[in-house]
């Protein structure tokens, strides 16, 4: 183990290259729904166990399935009230178990990234070919399954190991969800290649503020307001990003969907917002920001 | 360490669930479900008569609820026990005063040790639910097929016999089952249970072993006092938004897509004290006031569900 790896350079939030998103606008914006599968009788990773009860945790397991037979077309349904396109965290499987909603996500020009095979199948302890396989497998079923050949990535549950990002560039994937440093994008140091961060969230994420702030839905809904206005503020200095990441499983109970929607009303009503997907981020800022911004890294390293 | 090479193999990988218990299905492709008297939103309150023995185990898991303190813990004991003796005479007071039939899931112990209950909820004309032995004894994968096998036929007897009702519903204590719960529940005649909470609406269940199938009822592990007041330490007002945005989004949506159901989840120890029941009250009298509402039991909802 390492204290850091590094993956990114210190980088002080002021005085940065401005960033100016297309038609001027402050704030780049994108709705991340994770679209999950969760296995009844997943193998165990010493690392990690996947359900928190003797198999099988059939009350967590249908938890989490209410958002795919349920919540994903609530979630959906008002996303395309407000124009809004998804940036899907996929479980691949899962284009396989739920065709029809890969569907729905094709016609609707969603963008789809990975989030590994299964949500209960984690990163850790895995060797390189293990690692990478996964990674092949990812960009071979979404291609043969959507057209698209994905450059996203989020790693399943979030496990890691330290060569994930190197690989990530090796495999021309663009950018990377799974860093929370900053509100920008921004260069990952990879061994060959170019990676970016992409500004996800674990605090306007679904999960996180009802399973661990245990917040009210009403709260959540502010609390995305909030943030939103913060970020258009500091936008206006040089261009800000804000994902709101969900999980249909919670977010798409009847009680919960007011809130977002009134949230997603907010943002979207907004002059200088541009309403995008992760990738077009990531495309933009390759295309304008990345050799500015690398450049200014290296420039103020060590102050 | 590496993983071993069946880490990254996937079995079931495949069209529709990864199991054979249920059948992938969306809820809005289905047919429209229709309630009596063109009622939109079929209201099921339960509320749980539970018994937690001083002495329960702690493996696997400790049912939400159980014992804290070491023993003897008498703190938690009669604090639960509150809500059989306190709490559910206030619910069901606020339910008689809007003329709301419920089930109540009840552990086969709490039938033994308070007759007294059980004739009452048949004087309500409410509906028990089996909740296994009690609060101590819990299913779960791992755990011995006959002893299973005994805990189910215990609570289903005893509360057959002492109420007299059909008992058609099963709530495993904490929500939880093994591998074969559904096998045994079927077996004993059991024709719906309430742990698996993967929708709405009802869907079919197949009991292992080519034993039969029975129904999955859609009991909320979400709007229930105990997730909301006790787990997210939500207030009564909040708690009372959440019931009425739950309500408001399910009305809206049965315009289209045909009837659903309301399920609402109460626990006597919870609801049931002085500083609370009030808002049980104002939460009820706002839905029922609300148009196009049944309220039922959960035999009652799934009998109409069958019917069309």
């Amino acid at each position: 183990m390492k204290p850091d790896l590094e993956l990114y350079d210190y980088w002080p939030y002021e005085k940065r290259p401005k960033i100016e998103w297309p038609n001027g606008a402050k704030v780049a914006f994108w709705v991340a729904p994770n679209i999950e599968f969760y296995e009844i009788n997943p193998p165990i990773n010493p690392k990690r166990n996947p359900w928190p009860r003797p198999f099988p945790d059939v009350n967590l397991y249908s938890n989490r399935d209410y958002g795919n037979r349920v919540g994903h077309w609530r979630m959906m349904e008002v996303m395309d009230k407000y124009n809004v396109r998804g940036s899907i965290s996929l479980s691949v499987a899962l284009i396989e178990h739920h065709p029809e909603i890969i569907k729905e996500c094709v016609d609707r020009n969603w963008e789809f990234f990975s989030h590994g095979i299964y949500n209960t199948r984690y990163s850790y302890e895995m060797n390189e070919a293990q690692e990478r396989a996964i990674m092949e497998d990812s960009i071979e079923t979404v291609q043969k399954a959507t057209g698209q050949r994905i450059v996203g990535w989020l790693a399943p549950a979030l496990t890691h190991t330290e060569r994930t990002m190197d690989l990530l560039a090796e495999y021309q994937f663009l950018y990377t969800c799974d860093l929370f440093q900053d509100d920008q994008p921004q260069p990952v140091n990879v061994k060959s290649g170019r990676l970016i961060s992409m500004p996800y969230s674990l605090e306007i994420n679904d999960i996180i503020v009802y399973n661990s702030y245990l917040a009210t839905p009403r709260r959540y809904g502010q609390m995305i307001k909030d943030q939103f206005d913060q970020l258009y503020e500091e936008g206006k200095e040089s261009g800000t990003v804000m994902c709101i990441p969900l999980h249909a499983y919670a977010v798409g109970h009847p009680h919960r969907m007011a809130a977002f929607e009134e949230a997603l009303d907010y943002i979207t009503s907004k002059e200088g917002v541009w309403v995008t997907t992760a990738r077009e981020i990531a495309e933009y800022y390759f295309e304008n920001y990345y050799d500015t911004c690398a450049a200014d890294i290296a420039a103020r390293k060590g102050g | 360490m590496t993983l071993p090479k069946e880490y990254l193999e996937y079995p079931m990988r495949r069209y529709g669930m990864d199991q054979d218990i249920y059948e992938w299905s969306i809820l809005f492709k289905r047919p429209k479900a229709k309630w009596p008297n063109g009622a939109r939103v079929a209201l099921w309150i339960t509320t749980d008569l539970e018994f937690f023995p001083l002495d329960h185990p702690t493996k696997p898991f400790k049912a939400p609820g159980g014992m804290v303190t070491p023993y003897p813990d008498l703190r938690h004991f009669t604090t639960r026990d509150y809500g059989n003796r306190v709490g559910i005479q206030r619910i069901w007071k606020v339910l008689d005063k809007h003329k709301i039939k419920s089930s109540v899931a009840m552990n086969s112990k709490v039938a033994e040790r308070y007759p007294y209950l059980v004739k009452k909820i048949n004087e309500r004309g409410d509906e028990i639910i089996a909740m296994g032995v009690d609060q101590g004894k819990l299913h779960y994968g791992g755990m011995d097929d006959a002893v299973e096998a005994a805990q189910v036929k215990e609570s289903v007897e005893t509360l057959r016999k002492l109420s007299g009702q059909p008992v058609a519903g099963w709530l495993s204590p904490a929500k939880s089952e093994s591998w074969k719960t559904l096998k045994h529940v079927k077996a004993n005649g059991i024709d719906y249970v309430c742990d698996w909470v993967a929708d709405d609406m009802p869907f079919e269940l197949n009991a292992p072993d080519g034993a039969g199938k029975l129904w999955a009822m859609p009991h909320s592990s979400e709007i229930s006092d105990r997730k909301i007041i006790i787990d997210n330490k939500h207030s009564e007002d909040e708690f009372i938004e959440q019931i009425k945005d739950q309500f408001t989004g399910l009305y809206k949506e049965s315009a289209k897509h045909g009837g659903r159901i309301m399920s609402i989840a109460l626990t006597p120890y919870v609801t049931g004290l002085h500083y609370r029941i009030k808002y049980l009250d104002q939460a009820l009298g706002w839905l029922m006031k609300q148009k196009h509402v049944w309220p039922a039991t959960g035999a009652e909802i799934l009998a109409a569900f069958k019917s069309q």
